[in-house]
């Protein structure tokens, strides 16, 4: 195996990323739109060659905290499933967080609420970015508009996910998932060996061998007096993450009159939206963050000077418009536009939305 | 360059592979490519669609309300896209069993009789290939045939290679159905 091109789903693509950058172990449980990473890795058989786990678990819920587990030997293990199964995974994420400990999640979004439909969706953004399970934590939250960020946010999920010792989830939506796209698989870096856990990992329950103390990882500490102090360290680190792993994409915002700020693929029907816009003499700017927590508050403020009015464009009700807004405050109209249940808007839709509810507001 | 294309028709009419290996032809020509298709339910015999993109540049969305070029393989996709063609585009149909045709005189409509055509290959299964042959020839990009077979090879598992040629002649026979 070395660097490869090839046409390939989104699912697709996160089951030969997890192989390719030395993912531990995969626990999952089928559902639509994103059955195909586990159908992918049950076909490509990584434990006859990395030996990488791969195991269909009996429920969600029984996948994650089999990933809470793996994640506590010092392991990179993963989990995936869209939105009804990433309900039920909840409790085990909070669990995760709590314990300070690092797994890659991946949410490829369906419509909801409830069972709802199998087509895309964007509607767990609060879900992702606000919490999901009970406590104070934050995940940290990676966007893909692309089959190749699919690819690329596994090495990069798993990355963030050691260095904060914290979970990471990356939010995909249906579109992403089901589409094919030109990918280039990375050079495949080798699982890490035990003696290379133990180095990295100084907290991981992955054996004494006689030196060392007893690593203990918990959720639990009864006594309020230092849970708060856990909740602490929680929130510095969050603070830390936010500084340093903030992430964007920006469009043609210099020169822009106006500015849509979008998520994921409906960041890339907003860029068609500019192009056809911009035939008509309208200039928009696209602002899409990459990372969802942390969000781009300043980003999105920075480019918001100067402009008359942002269109945000979500698969959903208005949920990433809230950190919009508290980004620009009142400065300038801050507007919402997304279907909903798994409609997905044309670009000329797009248009549409931005003149009536922001250009001839 | 730049081919915004929607293929539809009948789950099972092969449309969703046609896609792809029209998208792995773009591919092996250097293009970048996109296929998004509808998925679910419509697998089961429905109606099923999918959208191809081939361009020089990065491609924005996947997903489009107008189309270069619209192909449909029954009433009910042809009803749905028809109106959807780019003025000057380009809409292809296959005949049989449509009973309402289109009407439009801006843009250029190729009605083909594929499913004839593929009778006289002797082999059903080659009629997305039929198809495709005529979608190749009503393309302003002109891909070339060896990056077709290139696309051809790379899309079908190695068990089915021994069925290049037949899809061969079925992509010759279906480009013989449109004279661009």
């Amino acid at each position: 195996m070395k660097e490869e091109i090839r046409l390939m789903k989104g699912n697709e693509a996160i089951a030969h990323a997890a192989i390719r950058y030395g993912c531990d172990g995969y626990f999952g449980y089928p559902i639509t739109p994103q059955s195909e990473v586990l159908e992918t890795l049950e076909e490509l058989m990584p434990w006859e060659t990395t030996g990488m786990v791969v195991l269909q678990a009996e429920s969600e819920v029984a996948a994650i905290n089999m990933v809470y587990g793996g994640a506590a030997t010092g392991k990179a293990v993963m989990t995936s499933s869209s939105s009804p199964g990433v309900s039920l995974k909840q409790e085990g994420i909070s669990y995760i967080a709590a314990a300070s400990l690092p797994a890659l999640i991946l949410n490829v979004m369906r419509g909801g609420p409830g069972l709802g439909t199998i087509q895309p969706s964007q509607a767990d953004y609060f879900q992702a970015t606000k919490g999901g399970g009970h406590g104070d934590y934050h995940l940290i939250v990676l966007a893909p508009s692309t089959v190749q960020e699919m690819v690329d946010f596994v090495g990069l999920g798993f990355d963030l996910a050691f260095k904060y010792t914290n979970p990471c989830m990356i939010l995909a939506d249906g579109i992403v998932g089901q589409m094919m796209e030109k990918v280039v698989l990375p050079e495949p870096r080798p699982r890490r060996t035990d003696e290379e856990i133990r180095k990295q990992c100084p907290w991981a329950a992955s054996g004494r061998l006689g030196g060392r103390k007893r690593n203990v990882i918990t959720s639990l500490e009864l006594e309020p007096a230092k849970m708060e102090v856990i909740n602490h360290q929680l929130q510095e680190r969050y603070r830390t993450i936010e500084q340093n792993e903030t992430r964007w994409e920006e469009i043609d915002v210099e020169g822009a009159d106006y500015l849509i700020v979008a998520f994921g693929s409906i960041a890339r029907i907003s860029d068609k939206a500019r192009e056809i816009a911009a035939e008509e003499g309208i200039k928009v700017g696209i602002v899409r963050p990459i990372t969802l927590w942390p969000f781009p508050t300043e980003a999105v403020a920075r480019a918001a000077q100067g402009k008359k009015g942002i269109l945000v464009v979500e698969l959903n009700a208005g949920q990433m418009i809230e950190d919009v807004r508290l980004a620009v405050h009142d400065s300038l109209p801050v507007e919402h536009f997304g279907r909903l249940g798994g409609i997905i808007p044309s670009p000329e839709e797009v248009v549409t939305a931005l003149k009536d509810k922001i250009i001839n507001r | 360059m730049k081919e915004e294309i929607i293929i539809a028709g009948f789950g099972g009419q092969g449309v969703l592979s046609m896609g792809k290996i029209l998208a792995y032809s773009g591919l092996m020509d250097d293009k970048e490519v996109t296929w998004m298709p509808s998925y679910g339910p419509e697998q089961r015999g429905g109606t099923a669609n999918v959208t191809v993109i081939l361009s020089d540049k990065k491609i924005s969305s996947p997903v489009l309300d107008k189309y270069d070029i619209v192909v449909a393989l029954n009433q009910q996709s042809l009803d749905k896209f028809a109106p959807r063609v780019k003025p000057g585009g380009t809409l292809i149909y296959d005949t049989n069993g449509i009973h309402n045709h289109p009407t439009r005189d801006d843009i250029s409509i190729h009605p083909i009789d594929a499913m004839t055509a593929t009778l006289e290959i002797g082999n059903s299964k080659a009629y997305n290939m039929v198809v495709m042959g005529a979608l190749l020839n009503a393309m302003d990009y002109k891909l070339p045939m060896e990056n077709v077979i290139k696309g051809l090879k790379k899309s079908l598992p190695e068990r089915h290679h021994k069925l290049i040629p037949l899809n061969e002649q079925a992509i010759e026979k279906g480009k013989s159905l449109l004279q661009a």
